[in-house]
């Protein structure tokens, strides 16, 4: 077995991109995790470190810090990049 | 295999890919692989207000057993080709 080499990894559907990327990840429950991705797999089996759930009602949200998580993938629906946006205030 | 071949093909075009859950999400076809998971890039979720949470994600990885439908632009399909391909893979299944 070869290591996918970082062209590989640009073109592929692997999670392998966004390692060590501060991700949104929605479950099947509705729950939303953010975290940092640490590992993955095949099966989309995910390891998030510095979890948090956000919890969001109406325009008001809160993050419940839930620490080093695993997720098993049958459960996560979508996994997306957060691109933090800073707006002056 | 049909599908997976399938959805190679349309790799840069634009599709909306909506969930079982009913969340609908557009975007620019970046990979799929063998379980039929999307990676979309440049995202917007349709509709955005419902899914405040979506903001700030512009790339994503959709797992593939989460699909309901990919929702395709009209002339990305060459149907004569879709229907050869069929035809050829019913043949030897």
């Amino acid at each position: 077995m070869s290591w996918a080499g970082p062209d590989e990894i640009l073109l592929s559907t692997s999670l392998a991109g966004f390692l060590d990327k501060k991700l949104i990840v929605l479950l099947r429950d509705g729950r939303k995790l953010l975290g940092t991705l640490c590992s993955f797999d095949q099966f989309a089996n995910v390891v998030l470190q510095g979890a948090c759930e956000r919890v969001i009602v109406g325009e008001l949200y809160c993050d419940v810090p839930l620490g080093l998580y695993v997720i098993r993938g049958e459960n996560v629906v979508l996994i997306g990049e957060l691109v933090i946006i800073s707006c002056a205030l | 295999q049909l599908f997976f071949s399938y959805f190679k093909e349309l790799v840069g075009k634009e599709v909306t890919v909506e969930l079982k859950n009913d969340l609908a999400i557009r975007g620019t076809l970046h990979s799929v692989d063998q379980y039929l998971n999307i990676k979309l890039e440049n995202t917007r979720v349709v509709d955005q207000d419902k899914y405040p949470h979506m903001l700030s994600v512009r790339n994503c990885f959709i797992r593939g057993s989460v699909v309901r439908y990919v929702l395709l632009p009209q002339d990305g399909v060459d149907i004569d080709i879709l229907h050869d391909a069929t035809r050829r893979e019913a043949r030897g299944g």
